[in-house]
């Protein structure tokens, strides 16, 4: 069913974008950009709801790209129910923050070169959503990677943006490396990447116990996943993304790229459900990285790096989903997490788009007389994260918990927790942008309708999304006992609201209350408010080190010495042969008549020895 | 008789070997090969080579030689001068020829049967007329050939020395 | 004795062979190392008139006798080149003429 026409959109729009843009006016540009999206999201729409219920998954086998022996890797894409929950996140959300987009990015230089981006990452996407396996995932795996760098650093003459984006890119990397030894090792038992084909090999076989070649392959995709998804250890590119425009942010950085680690681990059900060992260690890195960055997320300033911790938090929760067995419910909070961060983010924007570039918290406030659809969408945002019901954050966070709980009662409790250090830091942001006395020095003034609209419907989206029940929808995939519960319930949405008020306490009603709380709790707040030092320890422990060794040892010591020697010193070898053989060509005829001389005595010599005289 | 001719005169073309390689002067050195190859018409007489002997007088001696000695004379070439530039002839020049007398040496009175002996008289071959018919029978090409080689290298000779005309 | 051994001509002709290479080698000046050539080439004659007398043919002589020959010719053309030499090197020296190096 044409299913390459859905990537095929967006890499038009890149290629006409990027090809052409210098010379194209803003509405054309516009025009191709948002034109690709809307095309692949129509289309996305007309398929599912042509092939509803999609009860099996139908498989487009272009053709073969690898033929390595027993090995078969086809250009080959599927739609699923997974599938089709994804596909529709990746281009209805990206569409409207296309739209978003056009409004924010209207003074900025390289309008087409953003666009152009923009559309490959969408490509890129929408190639790893629908991959029938894991080498044609892990294609558009690296291509979100490449984009994510480039539109990280996409103020390319800021130095800051530059090395964040690397800093992004190395970080990805080291995940990579992780994902492709766990290919590898996939390769070299079952001879196939296939999904399909790899389920029905694992059908046949039986869970693993102990530390074995699964648990080994699980572990390994684990950590790329780490380093996609941003979590601990490999999170801490994340934050330093901020420094790309915030429509990046929103799209990559929040509702779609860093949702590929727990999109593949959903999809690599098959083979977690064989490996309680690695699903453990999935939960258990979930459930940390979800508390450190809640702790980390209270103290920051920058309204975009409390979202961004926000965002790995979020990323742990998902995480903690899918490593307790219930991966339907990580895939939920994946769609209504991208609803409402998405807003948050650009809500975010818009506040910094109203107010020039300004982005620290303690430059705004009483911003939601100047902003007031900004102030209300973010409100609704803010409330569906921190897991209030009727919005939607409430039933994917409270699904998850519940499956926490069900598994082990104290990551629940943790989990809570967690809960309701969200709701704080979020409220925090909120109400010290949006209420009590200015204290910026810019004019704030209301985003365009093409800013706002995408807000209000990714508003409606937040609020209603929670009724849009996945777990229901993906539970032929992923069956799950679903549990109900209804005091644990009230308890995550009561923590949630304990947490709201005492946003309110210590920043509206006495804000005295907030310097209080941070001087009497001194050492901690310093920890938290330079993130635990862990970037400083990287630096110190992982890239100091490696750049003195890259430095000393092998540039001085191998490049120079070792290859240039070994070249150099061939070269000059044959040049001190060839000076030595050059002095038989004299010139003067004596020496020419001693080497014959010297020449036929060596055949009389060996003529006389072998008899040849008679 | 002949064994007293032969020692004498190849003791002669030995001494003027000698003397031709160890003079300073080109023309000492000119008139120590006229020496030479008088003492090698002797030893061809002594091995029945009439003719040849005859021939190596007049042509070799008596007109090679003369050209020699007029050359020399012409140029005014004087005695040698020191050179520092092939050292390694200088070096490696003596031992090797030492080395290449004796390996011939070694190498024929190995291979020859020592009862060889040159008797004089009773030559079957050597005389004018022996020489004359092979020459017009059965060398006959060659013989026209080296005709018009002494005509070229007569050519060659004008044409590189004379001088130019300006 | 009454006759001389055949080898006892060889080794002459080797003796006097040898000497024309030590002139060829050792001597600088031009005209005497082609006077070296023309002993080496008189030794070579000794050879083949002496082989003649050996295998009682008359080519040896013959053989010889076109050496002869030749090495006129080559004498004349040899001195001809010297002058054009001495014209252009203003020297007679071996060593002198050694362009043809690397």
């Amino acid at each position: 069913m044409n299913l390459w026409l859905i990537p095929l959109f967006p890499l038009v729009g890149f290629l006409l974008n990027g090809l052409f843009g210098r010379r194209l006016t803003k509405p054309v540009i516009n025009a191709i950009a948002i034109g690709s999206v809307a095309a692949s999201f129509a289309y996305v729409l007309w398929l599912v709801s042509s092939l509803y219920p999609i009860s099996n998954s139908h498989t487009d086998t272009y053709f073969t790209w690898i033929q390595s022996g027993a090995l078969r890797i086809g250009f080959d894409l599927t739609i699923d129910r997974l599938t089709a929950v994804m596909l529709l996140i990746v281009t209805g959300v990206g569409l409207l923050i296309h739209t978003y987009a056009i409004g924010y990015m209207e003074h900025e230089q390289g309008y087409y070169r953003f666009f152009s981006y923009l559309n490959l990452f969408m490509f890129f996407m929408l190639l790893l959503v629908l991959a029938s396996n894991f080498l044609l995932l892990f294609v558009g795996w690296e291509g979100v990677g490449l984009c994510s760098y480039l539109l990280i650093g996409f103020y390319y003459l800021e130095d800051f943006a530059n090395n964040a984006g690397t800093k992004a890119f190395v970080v990805n990397r080291i995940g990579d490396f992780g994902f492709l030894l766990g290919m590898l090792l996939l390769v070299v038992h079952f001879h196939t990447l296939d999904f399909g084909q790899l389920a029905t090999a694992m059908s046949s076989l039986p869970v693993e116990a102990g530390l074995g070649v699964l648990t080994v392959i699980t572990l390994l995709l684990f950590v790329g996943a780490t380093g996609k998804s941003a979590q601990f250890p490999l999170y801490v590119w994340l934050p330093d993304a901020m420094a790309g425009p915030t429509p990046v942010s929103a799209l990559i950085h929040a509702a779609t790229m860093v949702t590929a680690g727990v999109y593949m681990i959903a999809r690599a059900s098959f083979l977690y459900n064989h490996t309680p060992i690695a699903l453990n260690v999935v939960a258990l890195i979930g459930i940390f990285t979800a508390v450190f960055a809640a702790t980390i997320g209270l103290t920051q300033n920058d309204i975009k790096k409390v979202f961004a911790y926000s965002t790995v938090s979020q990323l742990g929760y998902m995480f903690l989903g899918l490593g307790v067995g219930a991966y339907s419910t990580g895939i939920f909070h994946l769609m209504t997490h991208a609803f409402f961060k998405a807003l948050l983010f650009l809500g975010a924007g818009s506040v910094i788009h109203g107010l020039s570039g300004e982005q620290d918290l303690r430059h705004m406030g009483g911003l939601r007389k100047f902003m007031p659809i900004t102030c209300w969408t973010l409100l609704i945002a803010s409330l569906a994260i921190s897991g209030i019901p009727p919005f939607s954050g409430f039933y994917s966070k409270d699904a998850i918990l519940l499956a926490a709980h069900q598994h082990a009662p104290w990551m629940y409790w943790v989990g809570v927790i967690t809960a309701g250090m969200t709701a704080f830091y979020v409220f925090r942001a909120f109400f010290l942008a949006f209420f009590g006395q200015y204290r910026g020095h810019h004019h704030p003034h209301e985003s365009p309708i093409v800013m706002t609209l995408p807000l209000i419907v990714l508003a409606a989206l937040s609020a209603a999304g929670g009724f849009l029940s996945v777990p229901n929808w993906l539970a032929p995939m992923f069956p799950h006992a679903e549990a109900e519960n209804t005091t644990l319930a009230l308890v995550s949405a009561a923590t949630g609201a304990v947490g709201i008020l005492l946003a309110y306490l210590m920043y509206v009603a006495k804000p005295a209350l907030a310097d209080a709380a941070a001087t009497s709790s001194g050492p901690l707040y310093q920890l938290t408010t330079h993130k635990y030092y862990v970037d400083e320890l990287y630096g110190a422990v992982i890239v100091r080190p490696l750049e003195q060794f890259s430095r000393s040892v092998l540039w001085k010591g191998v490049d120079s010495k070792v290859i240039d020697g070994a070249v150099d010193g061939g070269g000059r070898r044959f040049r001190g042969v060839g000076g030595i053989l050059r002095q038989m060509q004299s010139g003067t005829i004596r020496n020419y008549a001693t080497w014959v001389m010297a020449g036929s005595l060596f055949i009389l010599i060996v003529l006389g020895l072998t008899g040849g005289a008679r | 008789m002949d064994t007293i001719l032969f020692i004498i005169f190849a003791v002669i073309a030995i001494v003027c070997g000698l003397s031709l390689v160890l003079q300073k002067h080109p023309i000492s050195s000119a008139l120590s090969l006229i020496g030479v190859m008088g003492s090698l018409a002797v030893l061809y007489w002594l091995l029945g080579a009439e003719f040849l002997a005859a021939a190596q007088l007049i042509v070799y001696a008596g007109a090679v030689m003369v050209l020699f000695v007029f050359v020399i004379m012409l140029l005014n070439a004087g005695s040698e001068k020191a050179s520092r530039k092939s050292w390694f002839a200088q070096i490696a020049g003596l031992p090797l020829i030492m080395a290449f007398v004796a390996v011939m040496s070694f190498l024929i009175v190995a291979y020859l049967p020592p009862s060889r002996l040159v008797e004089f008289g009773n030559f079957a071959q050597g005389t004018a007329r022996q020489i004359g018919v092979a020459l017009f029978t059965e060398y006959l090409l060659p013989f026209e050939m080296t005709s018009v080689l002494i005509l070229i290298a007569i050519v060659g000779a004008v044409v590189l020395a004379r001088k130019e005309i300006d | 004795m009454h006759h001389v051994p055949l080898s006892w001509y060889l080794i002459l002709s080797v003796i006097l062979f040898a000497l024309g290479v030590a002139g060829f080698v050792y001597r600088k000046s031009i005209i005497t190392v082609f006077m070296s050539i023309e002993l080496m080439l008189n030794a070579v004659n000794l050879t083949f008139v002496t082989f003649s007398y050996q295998l009682k043919q008359v080519d040896g002589q013959i053989f010889a006798f076109f050496v002869m020959v030749v090495a006129a010719a080559e004498a004349a053309v040899g001195l001809a080149i010297i002058l054009t030499v001495l014209r252009n090197r203003a020297t007679l020296q071996v060593d002198e003429v050694d362009s043809m190096k690397l």
